[in-house]
């Protein structure tokens, strides 16, 4: 066991923790954060994306040690930016969105994309989601809302 | 971009809340005081239980197993052979043999590794000798075309497993409200988990109540395995009753959840005059331990035998194998993709043996209105298929590439399949088994409350079936409600597949819609009960394969591009087109995203999904070695809707979930094999497959 600080959702939290405790478990089990979804527990799939310091981590791959001091936002508190509702909205525009288990992740790893690259072109669309696994949609719903995301965000700052 | 296409969409019910991650799937949802359970399974394929030796047990964990069955030990499936424990023998590999149960689940998993199972090891079968479920007919006479035929062509095709792979693994919680069994889980079939749970207990109808949460995807993987987990919840809940939360993790999903019944057909074409004129085909299906629905997943499979395509003599037997492997199941498709693939490729095959181009040739064999069908009903309806190609070719500029791929030396492939799917429960049997009866109510306030029990796992069932009852009333969209079904308060309109949602119970709504309409009273409640009543000209003899095998019919073309690398003999997908026939999408929207995302997981079963099998193991067992398309695999798919109004459906609309599904693979085949220059005869199309193809194969 090992006290661990950081900073979720803006929420300060100190845990006394085993410190290899999978990130996706203290977001879920003991924080109650149920927007981070485990779709494989190996990093395949994608859907349990959460930001580290900005940056999109597989919090089923990331022991919260790796955390302590970090800055994490889920989808339960991104859901809130200005940034969200773009990517949003051009989700249910496109048709992005089925069966919604991918969804959170999918979004996550979409607003990183849009802050590193604003304008990306279909192939950098489809090589930064490609860690995210969707079953429902054959993925042209999602990278064609990304396209509207990014041209619906041009005067934006992601 | 599609803004016009999708003129007539409006934005899903729980569109936001899912996107939002506000949306509760099962192992979301808060549960007071609540138990794990996890599955103690055996370790051989086949074999007499000697003896389960369990570690000591701590307070408040316990073991349940067949010993404590309360009535039945049958999970309740179309033909119910397979047990809720295995009692005394078991016939496949993770079979479940009893529960473990507890507080702590890194407790539950070191206990789970301490128990000790003792076998009498049986010799286990896995290959196509041991049939129990045989069916076969006739059509025509083939034996008059036999004996002066101009070319007799023979061939056998296999296709592999595949897994659904949904992204929310199989996940179930139980409690006890009262006395009474409340369930929430990820499934397909609320009244399908009830049925199992009142079969196993013998308890009454009323003792169960099953409500559906969020649930992340199905494929028809959750149509039958979650009344598995029901019956064994319920027993372990009679026991102990506590709260009960079993979830799958992935690698427990994979290895012992049901897949797509593996196959293996062969298929004896007669050609007279350039036409083939008579078929001769034996169809096999790896149903695994127990037959579950597999002689309906057979039926299928047998209807689709010779696709959309018009063969006067046919002669057809079809058999389900039962051998010591998991029990395979539903899949979207059900049986059709196996044999159109097997079909799609052979009549080709047939076409270039004879020297003409295969496409003109299955162009002329196309079925039409008025023909007979394998089956000896009759294609009542109009049939779109020379439009619908016309349609694609023009779409992906198809003939100049044709003319173009097929020189010698051209690393480049396209190809066509078209194809049809019943849609529906086979024959009669909407009206007979399954007897939906949609419920819509008006409460005081004019707002109008309609029921069903079609679980919306992604399509958009929810949306789609409100805004048909809406759209019929002339009222806004909000002011209909749609809520995911809870036994208690819905009646059933059947399970959620077989592509009858639109087509059956869209039907229904619009029905009850137009009497509501019709006795609308402002201020007042009203209630119209509404149940099915099918087409009458449509008669089916199950026992004898004979008659209208399906209500309705949708109608596809998929045309697929690919580009083929002979150093790695790695296949890239360039180009994807697609037309249908749905009758009339209510949604193009949603209709689009069905044919998106079938198409998508009907290319991973041409060439990339790859599950073996090594003596009764899978040998695949997570998202890292089972691989799924990513959104690099796929290049952006186009696709066209050609409407054809159907008289017994909502605003015209047939089905289309499994639609988008079955001519995928073929159609990648076809583009595979013009890309190698050689003929293909099994899919999954891995690398290794096509270097042997490529090295050793026919040209």
């Amino acid at each position: 066991m090992a006290k661990i600080n950081f900073i979720v959702n803006h929420q300060p939290i100190e845990l006394d923790i085993n410190p290899s405790t999978r990130l996706l478990d203290v977001l879920r089990d003991y924080l109650g954060f149920k927007g981070v979804k485990e779709g494989c527990g190996e990093g395949a799939c994608g859907a349990c994306s959460v930001l580290v310091d900005g940056e999109a981590y597989n919090s089923c791959l990331t022991p919260v040690a790796n955390v302590a001091g970090k800055e994490v936002i889920t989808i339960d508190e991104f859901n809130k930016t200005p940034q969200y509702r773009i990517i949003a909205d051009a989700f249910a525009e496109m048709g992005g969105s089925q069966c919604g288990f991918c969804t959170p992740g999918m979004i996550i790893n979409t607003y990183v994309l849009l802050k590193k690259n604003p304008f990306p072109s279909e192939e950098e669309i489809r090589f930064a989601l490609s860690g995210n696994i969707c079953r429902c949609t054959g993925y042209n719903a999602i990278v064609k809302a990304v396209m509207v995301a990014s041209e619906n965000g041009r005067n934006i700052v992601w | 971009m599609d803004m016009e296409r999708f003129k007539n969409s409006t934005v899903k019910i729980d569109n936001e809340e899912k996107m939002a991650g506000e949306a509760l799937f099962t192992a979301d949802i808060p549960l007071k005081d609540f138990l794990y359970v996890r599955q103690i399974r055996s370790s051989i394929p086949c074999g007499k239980i000697k003896e389960v030796i369990l570690p000591e047990l701590p307070e408040d964990y316990y073991y349940v197993d067949a010993s404590d069955i309360v009535k039945e030990n049958v999970v309740n499936i179309i033909f119910s052979d397979w047990p809720v424990f295995a009692d005394g023998h078991v016939k496949y590999y993770g079979e479940t043999i009893g529960l473990l149960i507890g507080k702590n689940k890194a407790k539950l998993i070191e206990l789970e590794k301490q128990v000790k199972i003792t076998y009498e090891e049986e010799t286990p079968v896995f290959d196509y000798v041991n049939s129990e479920i045989h069916k076969e007919f006739k059509k025509g006479d083939l034996s008059s075309v036999i004996k002066d035929a101009d070319l007799v062509l023979e061939e056998t095709f296999e296709t592999g497993y595949q897994e659904q792979a949904y992204l929310e693994t199989q996940a179930m919680i139980m409690w006890l409200d009262g006395e009474k069994i409340t369930i929430k889980a990820s499934m397909q079939c609320p009244f399908y988990i009830k049925k199992a749970v009142v079969r196993t207990l013998g308890c009454n109808e009323e003792d169960v109540r099953v409500i559906q949460p969020a649930v992340g995807g199905a494929f028809g993987g959750k149509e039958h395995y979650p009344s598995m987990m029901a019956a064994q919840l319920a027993t372990a809940i009679h026991k102990i009753r506590r709260p009960l939360k079993m979830i799958f993790d992935r690698s427990e999903d994979i290895i012992n959840t049901t897949k797509r019944h593996p196959s293996k057909s062969t298929y004896t074409g007669y050609v007279k005059d350039g036409k083939l004129v008579g078929v001769k085909a034996r169809v096999r299906l790896n149903g695994g331990a127990y037959k579950g629905c597999s002689g309906v997943v057979l039926s299928r499979a047998l209807i689709a035998v010779v696709d959309c395509y018009n063969i006067p003599n046919l002669d057809i037997t079809g058999d389900v194998y039962i051998t010591n492997t998991m029990p395979s199941a539903a899949f979207r498709g059900f049986g059709s993709p196996q044999t159109i693939f097997a079909f799609e490729m052979f009549i080709e095959h047939v076409a270039k043996k004879l020297g003409v181009d295969p496409i003109e040739f299955k162009i002329a064999h196309f079925a039409k209105q008025g023909d007979i069908t394998a089956v000896n009903g009759k294609f009542h309806d109009k049939i779109i298929l020379p439009e619908l190609v016309e349609k694609a070719f023009e779409m992906s500029d198809f003939k100049r590439k044709y003319e173009e791929y097929k020189k010698p030396g051209c690393l480049r492939g396209i190809g066509m399949s078209a194809f049809l799917h019943g849609c529906g429960f086979t024959g009669s049997g909407e009206s007979t088994i399954i007897n939906a009866q949609v419920k819509l109510t008006k409460d005081e306030n004019d707002i109008v409350h309609l029921y069903t029990s079609q679980v919306d796992f992604g399509q958009g069932n929810r949306t789609t079936l409100k805004k048909i009852v809406s759209d019929t009333l002339g009222i806004p969209e909000s002011q209909v409600t749609h809520e995911p079904p809870d036994t208690d308060h819905t009646l059933s309109t059947g399970p959620t597949a077989a592509s009858r949602t639109i087509i059956i119970v869209g039907f229904l709504c619009e029905k009850a819609a137009k009497n509501l309409k019709n006795i609308w009273k402002s201020g007042v409640y009203q209630e119209i009960i509404e149940p099915y009543v099918g087409p009458s000209y449509i008669t089916w003899d199950e026992d004898l394969m004979k008659g209208d095998a399906y209500p309705g019919y949708a109608w596809g073309v998929n045309i697929i591009e690919v580009s083929y690398d002979p150093i790695t003999y790695q296949i890239k997908v360039e180009g994807v087109w697609s037309t249908y026939d749905v009758g009339h999408a209510i949604d193009d929207r949603i209709v689009c995203g069905q044919a998106d995302g079938g198409i998508a997981q009907a290319i991973g079963y041409g060439y990339m999904e790859n599950m073996e099998m090594k003596d009764g193991k899978f040998m695949q067992k997570t998202l890292s070695d089972y691989i799924v398309p990513t959104c690099e695999d796929l290049p952006m798919m186009e696709t066209a809707l050609i409407d054809n109004l159907f008289a017994y459906g909502a605003s015209g609309a047939k089905g289309c979930g499994e639609l988008t599904f079955v001519g995928g693979a073929p159609a990648l085949a076809h583009a595979i094999e013009m890309a190698i220059k050689k003929n293909i005869y099994k899919i999954p199309l891995t690398p290794e497959y096509i270097m042997e193809v490529v090295e050793n194969g026919k040209d």
